[in-house]
């Protein structure tokens, strides 16, 4: 039997305010154990909560880069239940009216571009933490989390795969971070995804029982729970089995998902609205203040860098993968479109009457410029985003300024450098050897332009392989390659190879 | 709507609250009576009227985004049962 799989993601974004959602606690990570929890935070009797505005603040420009209904008017309920990390007894979060709902993100899964609805998007408190190990049979409690503002971001059960759902959770930490409304850092728990999975037969309309797969901290993870519980689930239904609604956990050593709790034993949560908060109102100019200060958002970016920079749909979603590197991208490709006047009056006087060089210039400078910004997205998506996996750092830190990739840019259309040696020049830049010209000086990786010079080299090498000019002249295609490859070694790799091979030509014939 | 004796001892239960079936025979009678008294309300026609969170119309107050509070944890812990290296210590409790 053919199955189809459903997923729709509920993901935990810690909001990065400086203050707890309802106290005036530090949210900051790594503190020593309850330092920075309050009266409110540890539940003490009498203190009551008082809404953070930063956090209220977060939610609206999320709401806004989604395209999403702000309800003007939101509640806070209670969420009961009895933990010893949760002190009060009951979280404080939105269940009948939440701050955001509906909305929409554009993913992309390989070539084909696809858009997820979300359901919902809500303010709530998180947790403390409970450490289990080592206090002699008893759980440690640490608070200095509980109260740390979230946003959980619900989607529709809309993905038919653990690639689309990969593609999505990227997307939407892309954005959460894109709009500084989360650190994004998932090491330390500040984009935490559970995962809704289940499998129907290919053409049935119900949807089959699903199981939750809790607190995924990593894109790799989330692919590996997604496959092996779907995996599992056919097996078990192919096997005559039959699926229970169920929480599950995660185990990446194993990579395997096992059960934490079934439906029976699921929480009767009994929300109510928390009588402790009013009603929360959102006024429009304070939306409209939100909505001006808002960024141009990563997909309005990728478009224009497609239409403006020429980029690839492919160059483009990488180029917009984090706002730094759209910004790094964008400042190369202006540095690199800036085309001084110098430059196209010197081609413009070569190749045109008088009358028509005004008209040229205007054509030239935007080939120029558009070739050599086509070159600066290549060296970006490929060479520069390499290295910086490789040195497993961040466009934030790369050692390489946007104005100098633009440079080596220029300099390869501009025919100093050929792809090799501009590969040269790119090692320099990395360690810090300076500026692109410089570096070529100093390591002579011009590209020989001197017709004079080539000509020298291939009148030596023809004199010194008279065996592979017989060959050629015999009708064996081989030997030319032979011809160049011995040109461009004696060049010591700086002759253009295109011309090497003209000039080869001409004197063979 | 009325109660039934395992209504109130599920209720008990989710509470944590330890029920003998004599106080939850007393219990399934005052609460009850206290749905008696919501079956009264709910007998007035609402229709139409939106329902409210709260019983006054005003909305929250919103607090700076400021960190205000300092690092009080040596006298809240001084009142806790047991602590350790600044955790509070609890029964194990692992789901």
């Amino acid at each position: 039997m053919k199955w189809e799989t459903v997923i729709g993601l509920e993901v935990h974004t810690q909001l990065a305010t400086k203050s707890k959602i309802f106290s005036g606690s530090s949210t900051a990570f790594g503190a020593a154990p309850n330092t920075q929890a309050s009266a409110v935070d540890i539940a003490l009797p009498g203190v009551l909560p008082v809404l953070n505005k930063g956090a209220v603040e977060c939610a609206i420009k999320f709401g806004l880069a989604i395209g999403a209904t702000l309800n003007r008017v939101n509640v806070f309920d209670r969420k009961n239940y009895f933990y010893p990390d949760l002190p009060k007894g009951y979280q404080i979060s939105q269940l009948a009216k939440p701050i955001v709902e509906g909305g929409a993100l554009r993913i992309q899964v390989g070539d084909s571009e696809k858009v997820v609805h979300l359901t919902r998007a809500h303010l709530e408190e998180d947790a403390g933490k409970s450490l289990h190990e080592d206090f002699h049979g008893m759980t440690g409690i640490d608070l200095n989390r509980a109260g740390t503002p979230l946003l959980e971001i619900v989607s529709e059960p809309e993905m038919r795969s653990s690639a689309e759902a990969v593609a999505y959770a990227r997307a939407l930490h892309t954005l959460v971070t894109w709009i500084g409304i989360c650190d994004g850092n998932m090491q330390e728990g500040s984009f935490r995804v559970d995962a809704n999975v289940s499998v129907r037969p290919a053409g049935q309309k119900e949807f089959g029982t699903r199981r939750e797969i809790k607190n995924l901290n990593s894109f790799r993870f989330l692919q590996q729970a997604i496959d092996y519980e779907v995996r599992w689930q056919i097996e078990t239904l192919e096997d005559g089995g039959r699926i229970e609604q169920a929480t599950v956990l995660f185990d990446p050593d194993r990579g395997e998902t096992r059960m934490m709790r079934s439906k029976e034993e699921a929480h009767d949560y009994r929300y109510f609205p928390d009588p402790d908060l009013l009603p929360v109102r959102l006024d429009e100019p304070w939306i409209e203040a939100v909505r001006a200060a808002l960024p141009e958002l990563p997909e309005a970016m990728r478009a224009r860098f497609i239409s403006d920079y020429s980029a690839t749909p492919e160059q483009a979603s990488i180029a917009t993968s984090s706002l730094a590197f759209a910004k790094y991208f964008e400042s190369a490709a202006l540095h690199a479109a800036d085309v001084d006047s110098e430059l196209v009056g010197k081609i413009v006087n070569r190749m045109f009457s008088p009358e028509e060089k005004e008209l040229a210039a205007g054509f030239i400078a935007r080939d120029v410029a558009r070739a050599r910004i086509k070159l600066t997205c290549n060296w970006l998506t490929g060479e520069l985003l390499a290295w910086l996996n490789k040195a497993e750092t961040a466009i934030e830190n790369c050692p390489i300024p946007s104005r100098s990739l633009a440079q080596l840019a220029i300099r390869i259309e501009d025919g100093t450098l050929s792809g090799k040696l501009a590969k040269q020049v790119f090692e320099g830049l990395w360690e810090g050897a300076g500026e692109v010209d410089a570096i070529i000086e100093a390591r002579g990786l011009k590209q020989m332009s001197d017709s004079g010079e080539l000509e020298k080299i291939v009148d030596e090498v023809l004199a010194a392989n008279p065996k592979s000019v017989e060959e050629f002249r015999a009708g064996k295609d081989k030997a030319f390659n032979a011809l160049v490859g011995q040109v461009m070694k004696a060049s010591r790799g700086k002759a253009n190879p295109a011309q090497v091979n003209d000039l080869l030509k001409t004197k063979l014939q | 709507m009325s109660l039934t004796q395992d209504d109130v001892k599920r209720i008990a239960r989710l509470a944590r609250i330890e029920t003998s079936d004599a106080e939850a025979l007393a219990t399934q009678a005052q609460l009850n009576s206290i749905f008696g008294l919501i079956a009264t309300m709910q007998a007035v026609d609402t229709r139409g009227i939106a329902p409210m969170a709260h019983a006054q119309e005003v909305y929250q107050r919103l607090r700076e985004d400021a960190v205000t509070e300092t690092d009080r944890h040596a006298a809240f812990q001084a009142v806790a049962p047991a602590v350790e290296n600044g955790l509070y210590l609890v029964p194990k409790v692992i789901e």
